[in-house]
């Protein structure tokens, strides 16, 4: 259904030309993201996992176009949205959805619930009467109603204002919104990561709901790995804008290859307390504006060598579909 | 297991239950019955409701609940740094057999920065932007310890060293700004340390944190408390976080302790209802599972707690006196106390699946 071809976003953040100037310093950029591929099936959750600064949350932006792509190629159902006409790019666009971390920000406090849901569902049709205008308007409170029973509130809560909802409700009516326009693709950033775990197992429950009951596609954007695993049909992993793994859910949280996969999952706290023996974690996610040269991993990787220092991986597709991009799982140094 | 039912019988006496049953050794730090409200016009709001728990020397005490649960404000009452109008309400926090509640606060501050400490969440926050990490360290030994400044150095620096700052010497110059997210928390970390505090507060320490970086600054809390013998309390959502550091763990709803026990059997069986919920909504890579288990509704604002046990409202296995009294906290195994009806004396429903 998508398919994302070697998306690339830089961010320049130098300073005004004036204190370059007089400072000597040239420009400086992050590679937010740096030629990411990717392919999400109809109906499946993508899920993509990475540290502060991966740049996970920009390539969400990007594909529902929040965000330009300085380089690459985003396909919805085989057309190039960076490449069509605007206009047929945002009529392509209907089609998907976001659902952003902070249920607290995405809401206009002044508004009431049901104005807040109804715009989502467009701009009201000119009518031909009074008489069609009325019609209009009712159908336009039942589709309200019905969305806000869809997530799980109540009709008469669309009087209310959002502050009078608990975190877990207003996010239920950010989801009311995404699902206005009858969404075929949504993008969640961080959906429950605002959320406490009682609250968050409510919102992971209706989202799994929703999407067998309406088909919908997610792409789940979340740095929580217990989460991930819950709600993945696949899983990738990203460390400064670079994919570095990617596979099924069980491939990739039962077979990790790629170093940084494998310490991640290592660094979850137990609440099982088995007493699984964990790798002490090394060091910390280097600036990216001053990435390392070769594999990003590198200065933190128990088993990088010269070429890791030297060479950027490729990535790789293994025999069994994970693709890795790691010379260490391609040399079989990885064990 | 725990089948023995102690039903505490004078209802005063039976929040003491857990504390009886902690150890033989006199608690370094216990709270009593503390009470926390915000006055209003018309009467107060009960933010904090009849609090009791201990902390043995060298412990680390987890105290877990999600967000209003008052976990915090627990955190801040001990320390003595309760944001007016908030007040204590009543009740005692008994810190080596002293009452901090009674103190001047020119007494509490003589004791907070040396005895008691704090690690907040945000590490950005904690540390002023306008000295360098040195200068904080310094001015915190020098003030709480009669040392020299050459001592006071060679102490920070050692400080440094043992968080896993790698060059001390060189970082000591530098600002909170030139440090990443982790290396901050380590520095606000020695800061609480540096004056060997025998408590030590940690409000939600890695929350602001990436994963990899979480596992080593728990790693970190964890030997600094065996070898210094620093007793923690340790405030945090993440039951994880708990499940690996603490050795007790106090679980917390609607400013009440609801279950308080070692850490291994709240975890492998956690008897309170709610605890239960907690536990059963929350992922867990490795085990899938179609739907997560949920607890309807949400946690209810201080001011429109329900009467009677503060979760009724939600609880899949409430009776009849759950809308009515407030359960007292009866202790199920040594250590072990539990605030629910069901485990009142002669409760048909006494053994909860």
């Amino acid at each position: 259904m998508i398919r994302v071809e070697g998306l690339t976003r830089h961010f320049d953040v130098s300073g005004s030309w004036l204190s370059r100037t007089l400072d000597r310093r040239p420009r400086q950029v992050v590679r937010a993201v740096d030629g990411v591929d990717f392919t999400i099936e109809r109906g499946e959750t993508l899920s993509l996992v990475g540290e502060s600064g991966s740049g996970k949350s920009t390539i969400g932006r990007m594909i529902v176009g929040l965000e330009r792509p300085d380089a690459g190629r985003i396909l919805f159902d085989g057309r190039d949205l960076t490449s069509i006409a605007p206009a047929e790019a945002r009529r392509q666009r209907r089609r998907m959805q976001m659902i952003f971390q902070d249920p607290f920000a995405s809401l206009n406090p002044r508004w009431r619930v049901r104005s807040l849901v109804a715009e989502a569902l467009g701009p009201a049709e000119p009518s031909a009467g009074p008489a069609g205008g009325r019609s209009r308007r009712a159908q336009r409170r039942a589709e309200v109603g019905r969305l806000l029973r869809e997530v799980g509130l109540q009709e008469s809560d669309g009087d209310k204002y959002p502050h009078e909802f608990s975190g877990g409700q207003r996010q239920r009516i950010c989801i009311a919104r995404a699902l206005a326009g009858r969404p075929e693709f949504l993008v969640c950033d961080e959906p429950t990561s605002a959320l406490d775990v009682s609250v968050q197992a409510q919102i992971l429950n209706l989202m799994r709901d929703l999407q067998s009951a309406l088909t919908l596609t997610y792409l789940f954007i979340s740095h929580n790995l217990a989460v991930v695993y819950h709600v993945s049909t696949r899983v990738g992993v990203l460390y400064l804008g670079r994919l570095c793994e990617i596979g099924t859910r069980d491939q990739v949280f039962g077979r990790p290859r790629h170093p940084y996969t494998r310490m991640l999952l290592d660094s979850i706290p137990d609440v099982t307390l088995s007493g699984r023996p964990r790798t002490p974690v090394q060091g910390e996610v280097p600036s990216p504006i001053h990435p390392p040269p070769g594999c990003a991993f590198h200065p933190r990787c128990p088993l990088a060598n010269d070429r890791c220092r030297r060479e950027r991986p490729e990535m790789r597709t293994l025999p069994d579909g994970v693709a890795v991009a790691c010379h260490a799982v391609e040399e079989g140094r990885a064990g | 297991m725990s089948s023995p039912i102690i039903a505490t019988a004078a209802a005063g006496a039976a929040s003491h239950g857990a504390a009886a049953a902690t150890g033989a050794a006199a608690p370094l730090l216990s709270v009593r019955n503390l009470s926390v409200e915000i006055p209003h016009r018309r009467g107060a709001v009960t933010a904090l409701h009849d609090i009791s728990f201990d902390v043995a020397k060298g412990e680390i005490l987890g105290v877990v609940g999600e967000s209003g649960a008052g976990k915090s404000l627990t955190g801040q009452s001990i320390i003595g740094l309760l944001e007016p109008p908030l007040r204590i309400s009543g009740g005692s926090i008994l810190f080596e057999g002293q009452d901090l509640c009674a103190l001047s606060p020119a007494q509490m501050r003589r004791i907070r920065g040396k005895e008691i400490t704090a690690i907040f969440q945000d590490p950005l926050t904690s540390l002023n932007p306008l000295y360098t990490i040195g200068e904080m360290l310094m001015e915190t030994v020098l003030t709480h310890l009669p040392v020299t400044p050459d001592e006071a150095r060679q102490r920070s620096l050692a400080m440094l060293g043992e968080v896993g700052i790698p060059a001390p010497e060189e970082r000591f110059n530098h600002y909170p700004h030139q440090f990443s997210g982790g290396m901050r928390q380590r520095v606000v970390i020695a800061l609480a340390l540096c004056a060997n505090p025998r408590l030590v507060i940690a409000d939600e320490p890695t929350t602001a944190l990436d994963v990899s970086v979480q596992a080593q600054i728990i790693a970190l809390l964890k030997r600094l408390s065996r070898e210094h013998g620093t007793t923690v309390v340790l405030i945090t959502h993440d039951m994880g976080v708990i499940a690996e550091t603490a050795q007790r763990v106090c679980v917390m709803y609607a400013g009440r302790v609801v279950e308080i026990g070692p850490v291994r059997d709240l975890v492998s069986a956690p008897r309170h209802p709610y605890s239960q919920g907690l536990l059963q909504s929350i992922p867990r890579a490795g085990q899938p599972v179609e739907r997560l288990a949920q607890i309807e509704g949400s946690m209810p604002r201080p001011g429109s707690i329900p009467e009677g046990c503060a979760f009724h409202p939600r609880c899949p296995r409430r009776f009849e006196p759950c809308d009515r009294t407030v359960p007292p906290s009866y202790a199920i195994a040594p250590g072990h106390a539990v605030a629910c009806h069901l485990f009142a004396e002669g409760a048909a429903t006494g053994e909860p699946g």
